[in-house]
């Protein structure tokens, strides 16, 4: 029994181009293997900036998922890559009738794929186990919360889809100007926003930025997830379709990770953005030119002992110094931060300074590691990508000497050969298979590395949080003894006018008055610098925790893959060497 | 890698040893490589150890010592004298400077080398050359003589090519002045250069993609052992457990960087060199049909002017021409080569048609034992790597659950 009725199975297997049988073989399942392969693009361009490689390692993770419960993404037709999964189903089940070897036992059922396998799990015929790990997978990729101490009954998922081009309204015959909005959807059993509940709301990006900016100031201390880049670059560059795909993919990554922080899923500004049907009720962040026209710099006004003493909210202390509102005071801050560093006039507690120092080291190093060891992940699954793709086109380039050898075969010895190959070809092509599913879920757990870059950033963010809130402290406190020694001086040369010297005199009020707020404003500040230095703490004691466990979790399921796609690829070559066992040599001492 | 197939005459190294003197035997082995010479001169050397019981050897052992350029010396001789036989191929001349002298490329040609004196020794034919014996028992200073005559005279298998082109193309014969076109036309022959051409074709692609899949272990072993050194690194930023966990990582993976690297060099000495082996095989049987192709026009060019020769004669004898002696001797000379011509031709389609027969075996076999080591070796590495993994777990388990 040699080629005859296996060589049936060829024809219809054989096709002409190499991908397309590729595709073929691969029962196509992979949309995007015969085309652009976003991680081979965003790779070979050496891209280091974190946006290619995320909105790449995203872009794949989706595309191969087909084998995995669906994600509940509501995603245009056009645009999507991804087959939709009942298909992939199809083609599955469908191939597996018409085998490429005679053995079907390497042909798993496709939930399969997406296993983390138990490792003490020998028994690989529990699809019911497979379809449970695999939806468990997708979570912990969907939502961060994993820390022990969040309860498994809180829940919350958002999705963004459906992106819109919509049209501003204006009185011109023109027209406003189009953007895109996208569609959040959220599914909640949190109290907090009228859970057990889903709801959604269309929002565009300017809304994100301004969500953004109001948890900086209302968070300040936390480790808040780092928004989105606008990409103003990007978004000429790149095709539209491509570049709003891009976005939606980072619009939902950063609204979940918000979403996974256990204090900001509770706040306000979230709730707004996420329930608020219509126009987005949070202030706009304003640009600095306007603010500088508005006029504004009240606070500044204060610290220059100018004007009345107006009543400045003194919860605008508590800002830190922005752009163009603050501009005035930003200078004052300056000019106060770089006598710091000469050593002037020194912050009120050094000690606590000294471990925050050593901390902020810490986490900088730690974001480096963490830099790197996502560049060598990088490498590595592009190297394993490699591996699949040319054992895949080996296994095709012997499927097609077996036909040759097959139809011309005029010997016998030509026909056995021809079915070794087979064999061998098989194999390979089985091997490229295993090494494109497990590339797939090695890149889902490596990319743990990717999303705590992110949050280190956020760290740095808290960091930064707390080191203007101390400079804003110090600009106060170093405001007084100046203010007071103007009073004393003004109080001595009026002391020398007999009957009082009604001009200085009012001055002096005036300045008494100044004192009086600055005072308030340093104890606000005081408190604020407190309250943050508490937030940094027990944040980055948090997020340290959930680093670690993420981490752990990251390893585990990372050697667990490869434990499993080991074996699996063992198996089929071993079956191979027995089949050829017949061409077992000694090797011999030349 | 050993050709194991069926020694008509004399046997090789696969020796019964129950009766070592009894049977004829003839085993060459090519060993040491040593590098020899400076700068461009340089070149290397090898031993080439020779045991027969043979009475036309001198004695039953001889080492002499042979450099590439000898074995191409004996492959050209042999070439030219056994038309029609499949000269086993040479490993390439590798015209990259630095390569020329790196261990695993002396390593391979080593390989080799004695894979083709030990083909040549296993012939029926080939093992009786005098040219053998030469190459096998010749002092240095006689095979550096011998070598030297004989640069240049015959054809390189490049020029074989253009004359098998030159066939292909039907060019016409200026010689005979008629516009025909001197091929022969056989359905089986046909079928076979076909399926040489093709061969060829597919053998090279298939070769093309093993040597990549030795590069891409390669890459995968150097990416595993930069993924370890990184993930140590960060290991040593954060604290316990997650510290050591990250630093036993990075050690397997750095362990199993190195089985990579040695599947990759087993993958290229155990498949990918028997599948260029291989292409160079089919390569050698095109210059054999090239040397047919010539070797058939020579047999019909000669036919036609033999008839010719006897037309005219028969023309002369009929006028009773005083040139008939001349030419009855002009007739029988050009006979008596025609004969030698078509000789010539037949004895090459008889050997091709034996020879065809032994390569199919003798490659069925070779490829057998190259998959079955390649499968081994996939199979060995994929079970080692799951099982380096797998000692990971329980590590990586305890420590979560602290």
């Amino acid at each position: 029994m040699m080629g005859s009725e296996n060589a049936d199975g060829f024809e219809e297997t054989n096709l002409n181009s190499q991908r397309e049988d590729m595709e073929n073989l691969d029962l196509g399942v992979d949309g995007d293997a015969g085309g652009d392969d976003p991680l081979k693009k965003s790779v070979v361009n050496g891209d280091t900036s974190n946006s290619g490689y995320r909105s790449a390692m995203s872009t794949l993770s989706n595309v191969h998922d087909p084998l995995s419960p669906p994600p509940t993404v509501m995603i245009p037709a056009d645009s999507d890559p991804l087959l939709a999964p009942p298909s992939a189903y199809q083609d599955f089940s469908s191939f597996g009738s018409k085998p490429i070897s005679s053995d079907n036992s390497y042909i798993e059922p496709p939930s399969y794929a997406d296993v983390i396998f138990s490792p003490f799990d020998e028994n690989s015929d529990s699809e019911i186990n497979g379809a449970e790990d695999s939806s468990l997978h997708s979570q912990f990729s969907d939502s961060l919360s994993r820390s022990p101490s969040s309860s498994s009954s809180d829940y919350i998922k958002i999705t963004v889809s459906s992106p819109q081009k919509e049209q501003e309204t204006s009185n011109s015959i023109v027209g406003g100007n189009t953007y895109i909005t996208y569609q959040i959807t959220t599914r909640t059993n949190l109290p907090h926003l009228g859970g057990p509940s889903e709801f959604s709301v269309r929002r565009r990006f300017r809304d994100v930025v301004t969500l953004a900016d109001r948890l900086a100031e209302s968070y300040r201390g936390f480790c808040i997830p780092p928004r989105p880049d606008k990409s103003v670059v990007e978004s000429q560059v790149m095709q539209k379709q491509e570049f709003v795909e891009q976005r939606r993919v980072a619009l939902e990554k950063y609204l979940r990770r918000l979403s996974a922080h256990p204090v900001i899923r509770n706040s306000e500004e979230l709730k707004a953005f996420l329930q608020a049907q219509g126009k987005l009720p949070l202030q706009l962040s304003t640009d600095v030119a306007s603010r500088m026209l508005d006029g504004a710099v009240k606070l500044p006004k204060q610290l220059f002992g100018e004007g009345g003493a107006s009543a400045v909210p003194v919860q605008e202390v508590v800002q830190p110094a922005k752009g163009g509102r603050d501009l005035l005071r930003l200078f004052k801050e300056l000019r106060q931060s770089v006598s710091n560093d000469w050593g002037g006039s020194k912050p009120p507690v050094v000690e606590e300074d000294k471990e925050f120092l050593e901390k902020k080291e810490k986490m900088h190093d730690l974001e480096q590691q963490i830099i790197n060891a996502s560049q060598q992940a990088e490498s590595l699954v592009k190297a394993q990508q490699d591996m699949g793709e040319t054992m895949g086109e080996l296994g095709l380039a012997f499927i097609k000497l077996t036909k040759f050898e097959n139809e011309e075969a005029t010997s016998n010895a030509q026909r056995i050969r021809a079915n070794d190959m087979k064999n061998l070809a098989t194999a390979a092509v089985k091997a490229s298979r295993f090494y494109r599913e497990l590339n797939s879920q090695t890149v889902k757990h490596l990319d743990t590395l990717h999303e705590y870059l992110g949050m280190m950033m956020a760290v740095q963010g808290a960091f930064a949080d707390r080191s203007s809130a101390l400079l804003t402290v110090q600009t106060l406190l170093s405001e007084l003894p100046s203010l007071q020694a103007r009073v004393e001086k003004l109080e001595a040369a009026s002391s020398k006018v007999f009957g009082g010297d009604k001009s200085r005199i009012r001055k002096i009020e005036e300045l008494k008055e100044t004192i009086k707020v600055t005072e308030d404003a340093k104890n606000v500040a005081i408190r604020e610098y407190e309250r943050i230095k508490e937030n940094n703490r027990s944040e980055v004691e948090r997020l340290d925790k959930e680093r670690r466990a993420d981490f752990m979790n990251m390893m585990k399921g990372f050697v667990v893959n490869q434990v499993g796609y080991a074996e699996k690829m063992g198996n089929v070559w071993a079956k191979v060497a027995e089949e050829s066992s017949q061409y077992d040599r000694e090797k011999q001492s030349s | 890698m050993e050709s194991t197939e069926q020694p008509r005459s004399i046997s090789g190294s696969m020796q019964s040893p129950r009766s070592p003197s009894l049977q004829p035997y003839l085993s060459v082995s090519v060993t040491d490589p040593v590098k020899l010479g400076n700068g461009v001169q340089a070149y290397i050397s090898y031993r080439v150890i020779t045991k027969t019981n043979l009475p036309e050897y001198q004695g039953p052992e001889k080492i002499v010592i042979r450099r590439y350029s000898d074995f191409v010396w004996l492959r050209d001789r042999l070439f030219e004298k056994y038309k029609g036989i499949f000269i086993p191929p040479l490993p390439e001349k590798s015209a990259v400077e630095k390569f020329r002298f790196s261990a695993e490329f002396i390593e391979m040609r080593r390989a080799a080398l004695d894979i083709f004196v030990n083909r040549i020794a296993l012939h029926p034919e080939l093992q009786h050359s005098e040219d053998l014996r030469t190459f096998l028992q010749a002092d240095e200073e006689t095979m550096d003589r011998f070598r030297f005559q004989e640069t240049g005279i015959f054809k390189k298998p490049a020029d074989l090519m253009q004359m098998f082109r030159d066939v292909q193309s039907k060019v016409s014969d200026a010689v005979l002045g008629k516009e025909k076109p001197v091929e022969e036309t056989t359905a089986a022959y046909e079928k076979l250069k076909h399926y040489i051409f093709e061969l060829e074709n597919h053998l090279a692609e298939a070769q093309k993609h093993a040597y990549r899949l030795v590069k891409r272990h390669r890459e995968l072993g150097q990416s595993l052992l930069d993924f370890g050194k990184a993930v140590k690194l960060l290991g040593a930023c954060e604290g316990e457990p997650t510290g050591k966990a990250f630093s036993d990582l990075g050690t397997k993976s750095e362990l199993l960087s190195i089985k990579l690297q040695k599947e990759a060099q087993q993958v290229l000495m155990n498949f990918e060199e028997p599948l260029k082996d291989y292409v160079r095989y089919v390569q050698s049987i095109k210059a054999t049909i090239a040397e047919r192709g010539t070797a058939f026009k020579q047999h019909c060019e000669l036919a036609e002017t033999t008839k010719l020769k006897e037309i005219n004669l028969d023309k002369l004898m009929l006028t009773r021409s005083d040139k008939v002696g001349e030419a009855e001797i002009e007739y029988r000379e050009i006979k008596a080569e025609s004969e030698e011509a078509t000789r010539r031709f037949e004895r090459i389609v008889t050997r091709m048609e034996e020879e065809i027969v032994r390569f199919q075996e003798q490659k069925t076999e070779e490829m057998g034992v190259a998959f079955h080591q390649f499968a081994k070796g996939q199979a060995r590495l994929a079970c080692s790597i799951a099982d380096a993994w797998k000692s990971l777990l329980p590590k990586l388990e305890a420590s979560s659950a602290v």
